[in-house]
């Protein structure tokens, strides 16, 4: 599509104009599949404590969470009066910003990607070491006691899992030989058995385990959401957010959430792969195999949020430091030993 | 459109650096300072060093700079004290300023009269070239191993130190083992007895 914009009026105007829409054409269908996602997310969560969940709005409660959007739309924005404002307002909109802009690399076919860099899977890792910031600041600009302490608690949180996730996504950088995602993606086909997925790999399933714990607790979904404790810290760090502002929050956090169901699925399942490496199944186009492992992870997630009680801090501390990291760094050696022997041997 | 980007990157850079600086309270300075990194790491990304670009953000935005601004927020500072130093200590300020001017246009000097600069006029590696990650690899793995796994040491070094110096034992501590709590069984906590009436049990 740029290349025809391109041809239309000019080379930069066309990039800019056919990058721009590319942009839309993810940024709008994502704001969407938020918006349904939070209803399976209700209606899982409901169904597993034998509730009926959201199903007044629209049919089955299909248009709860547009009427639940149209409701914080009209709603007022309150600051309180001894936050600081600037920083109290920027806060959710760092963290919606940020949710959105992992999905830059993100490839939904084969050619269906928008920016097809290099050093995609860092380009990741470094936005999403930026989420916390939006965190952080709005618990400080608050100027109240339980968001900062829940700012405090992300900041440590998201530090601790992040080392691992980084050793994770060496390991399997490692298999791949690359930073790309395409080529991670292409890496896998017909890894082990005529199945596309480095998951099966015995040596990779368990950084397959870990990477998806430590994306529950990246997200601070239950049983990490020691952030937002509603108990302990009445809602974290949105305690004294409003209307829209509350809601740019949530919309970041169910982004970041499709995020890295996301990135589950194309780092150990194949991506936009078919499961099996057999010709017909090639006929289904790779976006909905993409949307089914996303789909897939997301259950997964709203079932560990219904049935996995809450972590203590400390306990969410040992996890990661002394659990996670020695085991995904024991495993880059492992790995990088394990091709050195037998893809590298010369 | 590549000029164009680097007016805005660097302009913000230099803009957030000088905020940086004159910014009243501590919190927004290391804001600032964040921005800056930021636009530092669009900088590197316009010529062609997207790795660097990437690091740049991973560790400083993401580690080190969330570790500052962790510091500050929970600082008590009082800003009034903060500024008393400023006249005492200015001429030591713009001296460490000159030397760092004097520095640069050495460098750049040096830089233009080597004729290395017509060399890398082009911005950007050449198409085809290997990425950045590749050709980085490749130098410190072979030409630069010993300095590399010197960094490495002297890194090392330092977080064992940091380790023993934050580490002290205290006493009367209540720790969680949890493999203790695994392997406890019904037998070791309870006992089922019969007591005969009138009569209670000892524990």
């Amino acid at each position: 599509m740029t290349a025809y914009l391109q041809d239309l009026m000019g080379f930069e105007a066309g990039w800019f104009v056919g990058t721009l829409a590319l942009i839309l054409l993810i940024a709008l269908p994502l704001m969407l599949a938020v918006a349904m996602i939070i209803y399976v997310d209700r209606k899982i969560w409901a169904a597993m404590a034998l509730r009926r969940g959201p199903n007044v709005v629209g049919p089955f409660g299909l248009l709860q969470s547009f009427a639940d959007g149209l409701k914080v739309f009209l709603q007022e924005t309150i600051i309180p009066s001894g936050a600081n404002k600037g920083l109290f307002l920027l806060a959710p909109i760092i963290t919606f910003t940020v949710a959105l802009l992992a999905w830059a690399v993100i490839p939904f076919g084969e050619n269906m990607v928008l920016a097809n860099i290099n050093i995609g899977l860092l380009y990741i890792l470094a936005i999403s070491s930026l989420g916390v910031y939006g965190v952080v600041i709005a618990g400080w600009a608050s100027n109240s006691k339980y968001p900062f302490f829940s700012a405090m608690r992300a900041a440590a949180q998201m530090i601790s899992y992040e080392v691992s996730i980084g050793f994770v996504i060496i390991s399997v950088v490692l298999m791949a030989g690359s930073f790309n995602m395409q080529d991670i993606i292409i890496g896998q086909k017909s890894h082990l058995l005529g199945i596309n997925a480095y998951g099966i790999n015995p040596l990779l399933f368990p950084m397959a385990v870990v990477f998806l714990i430590s994306s529950l607790a990246e997200t601070a979904r239950t049983p990490f959401d020691l952030t937002e404790a509603e108990s302990e810290l009445v809602a974290g760090y949105q305690t004294e957010y409003s209307s829209m502002s509350f809601a740019l929050f949530w919309l970041g956090e169910y982004a970041n959430v499709l995020l890295m169901c996301t990135l589950n699925a194309i780092l150990f399942w194949g991506g936009w792969l078919p499961p099996i490496d057999w010709a017909p199944l090639y006929m289904v186009p790779g976006i909905i195999w993409l949307f089914a492992k996303i789909f897939f992870f997301f259950f997964v997630f709203s079932w560990v949020k219904a049935t996995v009680p809450r972590f203590r801090y400390d306990q969410l501390m040992r996890l990661g430091w002394k659990i996670f990291l020695p085991l995904s760094l024991f495993w880059v050696v492992l790995v990088s030993g394990y091709l050195m022997l037998t893809r590298y041997a010369a | 459109m590549q000029i164009f980007a680097f007016y805005l990157f660097a302009s913000i850079v230099l803009a957030s650096g000088a905020f940086c600086i004159f910014a009243r309270n501590p919190v927004h300075s290391v804001l600032w300072l964040i921005l800056a990194f930021f636009n530092a790491a669009g900088l590197m990304l316009l010529v062609g060093a997207e790795f660097i670009a990437a690091l740049l953000v991973i560790v400083y935005v993401g580690a080190v700079a969330v570790l500052f601004l962790f510091v500050v927020m929970m600082l008590d500072i009082d800003f009034a004290e903060l500024r008393a130093g400023f006249m005492k200590n200015l001429p030591l300020g713009l001296l460490l300023a000159l030397v760092l001017v004097v520095e640069i246009i050495f460098g750049v000097g040096a830089w233009q009269s080597s004729g290395m600069g017509e060399a890398t006029a082009a911005v950007g590696p050449p198409a085809g070239a290997p990425s950045n990650i590749e050709q980085l690899g490749a130098l410190l793995y072979t030409r630069y191993v010993f300095l590399f796994e010197a960094a490495g040491m002297i890194l090392l070094v330092a977080m064992v130190g940091a380790i023993v110096l934050t580490l002290r034992t205290r006493g009367g501590v209540r720790k969680q083992n949890i493999a203790d709590q695994i392997a406890r069984r019904p037998e070791d906590a309870t006992r089922n007895t019969q007591p005969e009436v009138g009569k209670g049990v000892e524990l």
